[in-house]
């Protein structure tokens, strides 16, 4: 347990030095993303990576949590951390009402109802276009700010974002070393033999469906507040296929694994600015080929490579 | 203790169980036996609220429990161990019986994520419970082993050590003694025993007919569906219909 919190905290250390070391600028920008997408991914493992249950639509509850903030203080001139948290709430209520119906579907059949319920929450924000201002968007949307500090430059907003997302990533470890994340694992691994134990099943998955809607609609919120803009192309199908990706590439069922899926895939394509038409394809290419050779994800499959290297290493020396 | 009464179970057009009736004494060892497709998991798979029957009623200590789910069946004390290990295969030995613990504790998602003061300390009542159901079934040096990785026969001892974690008054063991060796079938004769002598009733579903003679008090017989007979095992050995029944199956 104590070397878990270091390890934390070195962690926390070291994001919370980076603008140190990038003197602001462009990166920076790109940083603020990373946070975003790592809560969003951390959000989407504890439903697939420790519950076993996949979703193809979690891009929604991202977009709900963005306009739902978004409206709110722009139409509405809430304060926005008044938004947020309302925000949250009636996205996660909203999750645990779908979950209900929709979580006692396994497998192919849950991976479409997902996929529909994503469908549907991006043509509610396309098409609600008094509300969200449709496929055009919705602007001006204000800054989070605490007194007379206002979240808008690259640096203030970094370290908003980063402070969420420590947060979220020092609560889901907890969660994940507890008596409910077994419970969790161990609906994974067997349901019956979990039910047999006392773990109500159906419940849990509701609650995790409900909860990583919530990590999602902050993350929503967050990058609604931070970017002033929104348009519903940034929460559509493709979205929810690269935050698959993110869980996926970074390990299943790894908090900090989600971290490096999501820093690979923000990362990315700042890189390879000349195939940014070929995202998706490099997304679905990237997803085949770490299920076919790391199915471990980077977390586990990069020390193992090491390993397997060290040891042949020796193996030519003996 | 348990009363099964009437139990008939149509799948499609198959009759797997066809109104069996018996009841299970309080500290007895009671044997279910029968040959393949008797129905025997089945019956267990009724008992435990896996399925709903097609007719008839589960009575445990005075109350219908018939169609409750296995999550409340065993908040009222009855676990089960499966024919084919049902284990958490990507946790460790240790995590998988604390697993068993669920019903002995509380902390919920929030007190789990903030980690608060008495969820800590559950988590170390937890832990220590767990370590002390490896050590009662022998497998306490194998605690930080990813249980996908055990062997068989160690596998079956992490099932029971899971089932006993949730602190049973009645356990159903689905052939606990298939794929084990004779020394291990030795040692799970021992455990049988000392199971019961924790006070824990237990129905056991075995092929193996020597250890099903040597530790029950009770056995039942079932045949394609139906119960053929039940008493002490001597009357069992020596009843022409169980014998008959068996010979005409190719055990
Ligand atoms: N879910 C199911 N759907 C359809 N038929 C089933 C189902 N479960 C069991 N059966 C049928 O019920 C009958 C009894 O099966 P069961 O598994 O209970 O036998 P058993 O006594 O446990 O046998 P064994 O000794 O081989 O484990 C079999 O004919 C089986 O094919
Ligand atoms: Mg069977």
């Amino acid at each position: 347990m104590h070397r878990d919190l270091l390890k934390f905290m070195l962690f926390a250390a070291m994001i919370l030095a980076a603008p140190l070391a990038f003197q602001g600028g462009y990166l920076m920008n790109v940083l603020v993303f990373v946070g975003i997408n790592t809560m969003l991914a951390i959000g989407l493992n504890l439903l697939l990576g420790y519950c076993g249950q996949i979703s193809l639509g979690h891009a929604g509850f991202f977009g709900l949590g963005a306009y739902l903030s978004g409206v709110l203080s722009t139409t509405y001139g809430w304060n926005p951390w008044q938004a947020m948290p309302l925000a949250a709430v009636v996205v996660g209520s909203l999750a645990f009402l779908i979950g209900f119906p929709i979580l006692k579907l396994k497998g192919h059949y849950l991976a479409m109802a997902t996929l529909g319920m994503g469908i549907i929450m991006y043509i509610v924000f396309n098409e609600t276009i008094d509300l969200t201002g449709g496929p055009s968007g919705l602007s001006g949307i204000p800054n989070l700010s605490i007194g007379s500090l206002d979240f808008d430059s690259d640096v203030s907003s970094y370290y908003l974002i980063w402070s969420f997302t420590l947060a979220t990533i020092l609560l889901t470890l907890n969660l994940a070393n507890s008596r409910v994340g077994r419970a969790l694992r161990a609906v994974h691994d067997s349901e019956v033999a979990a039910r047999v134990m006392g773990v109500n099943a159906r419940l849990l998955k509701v609650q995790i469906f409900a909860l990583s809607a919530v990590i999602s609609s902050l993350a929503g919120s967050l990058y609604a507040h931070t970017m002033t803009f929104i348009s519903p192309a940034s929460f559509g199908f493709n979205f929810s296929i690269e935050l698959l990706t993110m869980v996926v590439i970074g390990g299943l069922g790894s908090i900090y694994g989600s971290f490096l899926g999501a820093a690979l895939l923000t990362l990315l394509p700042e890189f390879l600015r000349a195939a940014q038409d070929y995202d998706i394809i490099i997304y679905g290419g990237l997803l085949m080929l770490m299920v076919m050779f790391m199915p471990g994800g980077l977390v586990r499959g990069v020390p193992d490579l090491f390993r397997r290297l060290l040891k042949k290493g020796g193996d030519r020396h003996a | 203790m348990l009363e099964v009464s009437g139990i008939t179970q149509i799948f499609g057009g198959v009759t797997a169980l066809e109104d069996v009736s018996f009841s299970i004494r309080k500290g007895d060892i009671t044997g279910v036996i029968g040959p393949n497709g008797a129905g025997k998991t089945t019956l267990f798979n009724i008992i435990t609220g896996i399925y709903t029957q097609t007719a008839g009623r589960v009575v445990l200590n005075d109350t219908d429990v018939s169609g409750l789910p296995p999550e409340k069946l065993v908040r009222l004390g009855l676990v089960r161990t499966f024919q084919n290990i049902e284990l958490f295969g990507g946790m460790s030995v240790l995590e998988n019986v604390m697993v068993g613990l669920h019903t002995r504790s509380s902390s919920g998602l929030l007190a789990c994520s903030l980690r608060m003061p008495w969820s800590r300390r559950e988590e170390v009542r937890i832990r220590s419970g767990a370590l002390k159901w490896l050590e009662f079934t022998g497998i306490a040096d194998l605690a930080g082993v990813t249980a996908a990785n055990l062997p068989f026969g160690k596998g079956r001892m992490l099932e029971i050590a899971r089932a006993l974690a949730a602190e049973p008054v009645i356990i159903l063991m689905d052939e606990p003694a298939a794929g084990l060796n004779s020394q291990e079938t030795l040692g799970l004769a021992q455990l049988i025993r000392r199971i019961r002598d924790l006070g824990i009733t237990v129905v056991l579903v075995e092929h193996d007919m020597e250890l099903v003679m040597d530790i029950c008090d009770r056995i039942v017989v079932l045949n394609l569906g139906r119960k053929l007979t039940e008493g002490i095992p001597c009357e069992i050995q020596e009843n022409h219909e169980v014998i008959a029944a068996y010979l005409g199956d190719d055990d």
